[in-house]
C-alpha cells in the first residue's frame, strides 16, 4: 500500500501553548484513519496545518510524496470541520455549486457533481430551498456532500456523526467505507471511541500536544491487553485455586480470569482438564478503546494548562 | 485569482438580488429630491410680508421706508403695544425720541417670531434713512443722493460677476454651485463610508458565526476571502450611486416642472435678507438651488472621477478595518460598538472638517484635512468642487492620493493579519492590544 500523506515532525507553538509539538505520522491510500484526543490535545491545530489553514512551525507535510502546496492543493483536500456552517440566505443548490468552484471546479463540473450526489442523498427537491430551512441533520449532509463531491484523495471529518440520527449516520458511514474501497483516505477525529473501533484501520492518539500512541486498531488492543480471559466450564464445582492465574470475576461457572506473567491459558486450561472439567468456553478479552483512551489520558490534567513557550 | 472573481460574484449578486438593495435604492433619491423640493417650496412660502405699524416721534423717518417682499411699512401715530393687534397689525416698531442725531432707541414688538429677513428689511430701511440724513447733512443735495442711488442700483451698471484667471481664460466663479457640489459629494461619501464599510463588517461577522469561516479558509486564502467581500461591496456601492444618479437626475428633472422659477427666486431674496453669519448655514436652501441647478463652469469630468476616486479610495481604507474588527468579535454585538469606535470617530471627524472646509477650502484644516487618508476622502471633495488647480493645487491632490491609495494599501495589509487570526477564534473577544500582536507576528 502506498501512502498519501506522511506528516514529519510537525511543530505549531502558540504564545501561551505548544499546541503540536513534534508528531509524525503516516496516512496509507484508502485507508480510515482515526485522529483521537481529549479536547484540547491539538487535534484541531494539526488539522488545520495538513487543510493548510495553518503553517507549521517546523516540520514537513508530504502529500502524495511531494511537498505539500496549500495553494494548490486544496482540491485534493476535503475538510469538514467541527465548527462548521453554512451561509443562511444562499440556496441549498446554490451553495453547494459556490463551495465546489472554490475548490476549483468548472461550473459545469461543478453543477453535474452536485447534482449527482444530491440524487444519491435524495436532496433533489431541496436544490431551490434556503439553508436556513434546512433542519440540522439536513445541514449536516449537505456539508458532508460539500466535502466530498470534488473527489479529493484526503478527506478529514472532524465529529462528522455530530447531531445527526441513526438512519443518517449509517448513510453517511456507509459513504465512507464506499470512498475508502475507492481509495480515498480518510483522516476521521472524534471522541466517540466506538465509531472509532467500528469504522477505523489506524489510530494515532495525542495529548496535549504529542503523540502517544500509533497503531492499527488490532495492535493497539494487543499492545494495552491485560492477559485477561473469559472462561466457561459446564459446572461451578471446581478447583479454583492455581498459580498460573487469579479470578477477577465469577458468576457461577462463567469466569473472568487474569493470567499471571510466566504462565500461558494452557497452563490454565490443563488446571481445569486435570480436574475432568468441560470447558464450553474461552477468549481472550481485548480492552476497548475507551478504556485505553482512559487509561492513557487519565491523570494529565483534564484541561490543558497555560505555559510560556519560547520558540 | 479566479477564485477572489467566485468570491465577488457571490458577494454582489447576493447583495444585489436582496429586497432591501432595490428598496433602498429606489426610494433613497424619492426621498432625497422630495426633501429638497419640499424645503424648497416651504423656503420661497415662508417669505411672508408683515405688516408693520411704524409709530416714529423722532419724525427723523416719516415715510421714507420702502417695503419690500419681506415687510410693509405704515406710519401710524396712534398705535401702541395695546392696540396693534386690533389694528391688524403684525408687529409695531417704536422709535422714540431724541434731540441727537439719530434717536436712542428702537424697538420692534411683535406676538410672533418675524423671522431674520423681516428684521434685516426694517435694519435696512433704518441705515438707508440715516444715511441719507447723514449725506444732507454734509452738504449733498438731495437730487444728488437720489441720482447717485438710482445709478448704483442700475442692474445693468452693477453688472456684476466674479472671474477666476486661469492661464489667458477668464472663468465665470461658481462659488455657491461649487459648494453646493462639494459638500453634497462630502456627505453622500460619508453616509456611504459607513453603510458598505458596516456592510463589509457584517458579512465578516455573519461568516464567523454561521461557522462557515474555516470551511471557506480550508478552499481560499483568508486573504481572498477577505479581499473577495471588499471587492464584491465596492462593485454594490458603485452600481447604487450610479442608480442614484441616473435616478436622481430623472427626478429633479420632474421635479423642476412643478417647482417655477418664481419659488427658487423667493428662496434666494431670503437668503439674501439673511445677516451674512447666519447665510452659511441655510445649506438647505443651497441645496434647493443645487436641485434646479445650471451646470456652468464646472468641470464635471475632473469632480466626477474624483469623486468616484475618492469614494472608491476612502471605502477600501475603511472597509479592510471594518472587516478586522468584524473578524474579532464573537456573538456579543456589544462588543462590535467598543471595537468600532476607534473606526468611526475619524469619519465623524472627516464629517465635521467638511463643514468648516465649505467656509474656507484653502485654510490649513482643509489642507490637513485633505491629505490625510483618514479624512481625506471627505474634505477633499469640498475643495475640489472649486476647481483644480485654481482651489486645489496639483502637487497637494496628488499628494493626497498617493496618500490614500498607500494608506489602503496598509490597512489592507493590516488587516489581513489581524482577519486571518480572528475568523478561526471563538469564544473571547480579542482586545487591540491582541490584534495589534496578531497584526506584527510573522505567518
Amino acid at each position: 500500500m502506498s501512502t498519501i500523506l506522511e506528516v514529519q515532525n510537525l511543530k505549531k507553538y502558540f504564545s501561551s501553548q505548544k499546541a503540536v509539538d513534534d508528531i509524525s505520522f503516516t496516512l496509507n491510500k484508502g485507508s480510515i484513519f482515526g485522529l483521537l484526543g481529549p479536547n484540547g490535545a491539538g487535534k484541531t491545530t494539526l488539522i488545520r496545518m495538513i487543510t493548510g489553514i495553518f503553517y507549521p512551525d517546523a516540520g514537513t507535510i508530504l502529500l502524495n510524496g511531494k511537498k505539500f502546496d496549500p495553494v494548490n492543493d486544496v482540491i485534493e483536500i476535503g475538510y469538514m470541520p467541527e465548527e462548521r456552517g453554512l451561509y443562511k440566505k444562499m440556496k441549498v443548490g446554490e451553495q453547494a455549486m459556490y463551495l465546489a468552484q472554490l475548490k476549483g471546479l468548472s461550473r459545469q463540473d461543478a453543477f453535474n457533481k452536485v447534482k449527482l450526489w444530491f440524487e444519491k442523498f435524495e436532496m433533489g427537491s431541496w436544490w431551490n430551498k434556503k439553508v436556513e430551512d434546512l433542519s440540522k441533520g439536513m445541514g449536516q449532509k449537505l456539508q458532508f456532500v460539500t466535502t466530498v463531491l470534488h473527489e479529493p484523495k484526503l478527506v478529514i471529518l472532524d465529529e462528522p456523526f455530530s447531531g445527526l440520527d441513526p438512519v443518517n449516520s449509517n448513510l453517511i458511514k456507509d459513504e465512507i467505507y464506499a470512498l475508502a474501497q475507492k481509495g480515498t483516505s480518510i483522516i476521521f477525529s472524534t471522541h466517540r471511541m466506538e465509531q472509532v473501533e467500528e469504522i477505523c484501520d489506524h489510530i494515532i492518539l495525542v495529548n496535549k500536544g504529542n503523540k502517544i500512541l500509533d497503531g492499527s486498531v488490532k495492535e493497539v488492543k494487543q499492545k494495552f491487553k491485560e492477559n485477561i480471559f473469559n472462561l466457561e466450564l459446564n459446572e461451578d464445582h471446581a478447583n479454583y485455586e492455581h498459580p498460573s492465574f487469579h479470578i477477577v470475576h465469577q458468576n457461577k461457572n462463567e469466569l473472568i480470569v487474569k493470567i499471571h506473567d510466566g504462565y500461558s491459558g494452557n497452563d490454565v486450561l490443563k488446571h481445569f482438564m486435570n480436574q475432568n472439567k468441560q470447558i464450553i468456553a474461552y477468549h481472550e478479552i481485548l480492552p476497548s478503546l475507551n478504556e485505553i483512551f482512559i487509561h492513557l489520558v487519565e491523570g494529565t490534567p483534564a484541561a490543558r494548562q497555560f505555559e510560556t513557550v519560547n520558540a | 485569482m479566479n477564485k477572489i472573481f467566485i468570491i465577488i460574484k457571490r458577494e454582489y449578486l447576493t447583495r444585489v438580488k436582496n429586497k432591501t438593495f432595490l428598496l433602498s435604492t429606489f426610494l433613497l433619491p424619492l426621498v432625497m429630491v422630495l426633501f429638497i423640493g419640499g424645503s424648497a417650496y416651504l423656503g420661497a412660502k415662508s417669505i411672508h410680508q408683515y405688516k408693520i405699524a411704524v409709530k416714529d416721534e423722532s419724525n427723523l423717518y416719516k415715510n421714507k421706508f420702502d417695503n419690500s417682499s419681506a415687510a410693509f411699512f405704515s406710519f401710524v401715530d396712534d398705535v401702541n403695544l395695546g392696540n396693534y393687534n386690533e389694528k391688524k397689525f403684525d408687529g409695531v416698531l417704536m422709535i422714540y425720541s431724541s434731540d441727537k442725531l439719530t434717536p436712542d432707541s428702537v424697538r420692534l414688538y411683535s406676538q410672533k417670531e418675524l423671522g431674520l429677513a423681516t428684521e434685516g428689511a426694517v435694519k435696512k430701511q433704518l441705515q438707508k434713512v440715516n444715511e441719507e440724513k447723514l449725506l444732507l447733512e454734509k452738504g449733498v443735495s438731495r437730487a444728488i443722493i437720489d441720482s447717485i442711488r438710482s445709478e448704483s442700483e442700475n442692474e445693468d451698471l452693477l453688472n456684476f460677476r466674479s472671474y477666476r484667471v486661469k492661464g489667458f481664460e477668464l472663468k465665470e466663479g461658481n462659488k455657491k454651485i461649487a459648494s453646493i457640489i462639494g459638500f453634497v459629494s462630502g456627505i453622500i461619501i460619508y453616509i456611504t463610508l459607513f453603510i458598505y464599510g458596516a456592510s463589509v463588517m457584517r458579512g465578516v461577522m455573519e461568516e464567523k458565526m454561521n461557522r462557515i469561516a474555516e470551511v471557506m479558509v480550508s478552499s481560499v486564502k483568508p486573504f481572498q476571502l477577505m479581499l473577495g467581500k471588499i471587492i464584491g461591496i465596492a462593485a454594490v456601492g458603485l452600481t447604487q450611486l450610479l442608480l442614484w444618479i441616473v435616478l436622481i437626475m430623472i427626478l429633479s428633472s420632474v421635479l423642476q416642472a412643478f417647482v417655477t422659477p418664481e419659488m427658487l427666486q423667493g428662496a434666494q431674496q431670503a437668503n439674501e435678507a439673511l445677516p451674512s453669519a447666519s447665510r452659511n448655514n441655510t445649506m438647505i436652501l443651497k441645496m434647493a438651488e443645487g436641485a434646479g441647478f445650471v451646470a456652468s463652469g464646472v468641470n464635471w469630468f475632473a469632480v466626477i472621477s474624483l469623486f468616484l476616486f475618492y469614494f472608491l479610495g476612502g471605502y477600501l481604507f475603511y472597509a479592510a478595518l471594518f472587516a478586522a474588527v468584524g473578524s474579532v468579535i464573537n456573538e456579543d454585538p456589544q462588543e462590535a460598538q467598543s471595537l468600532m469606535l476607534p473606526i468611526t470617530m475619524p469619519i465623524i471627524f472627516g464629517f465635521i472638517m467638511l463643514t468648516s472646509t465649505i467656509e474656507n477650502p484653502s485654510g490649513p484644516l482643509a489642507f490637513w484635512g485633505s491629505v490625510i487618508p483618514f479624512t481625506s476622502p471627505i474634505v477633499m471633495m469640498a475643495r475640489v468642487a472649486g476647481g483644480v488647480p485654481e482651489s486645489v493645487p496639483y502637487w497637494q491632490l496628488a499628494l493626497s492620493m498617493v496618500l490614500l491609495i498607500g494608506g489602503f494599501l496598509f490597512t489592507t495589509w493590516l488587516s489581513a493579519k489581524i482577519y486571518r487570526t480572528g475568523i478561526l477564534m471563538y469564544g473571547k473577544k480579542a482586545s487591540w492590544k491582541e490584534m495589534l500582536k496578531w497584526a506584527f507576528k510573522k505567518a
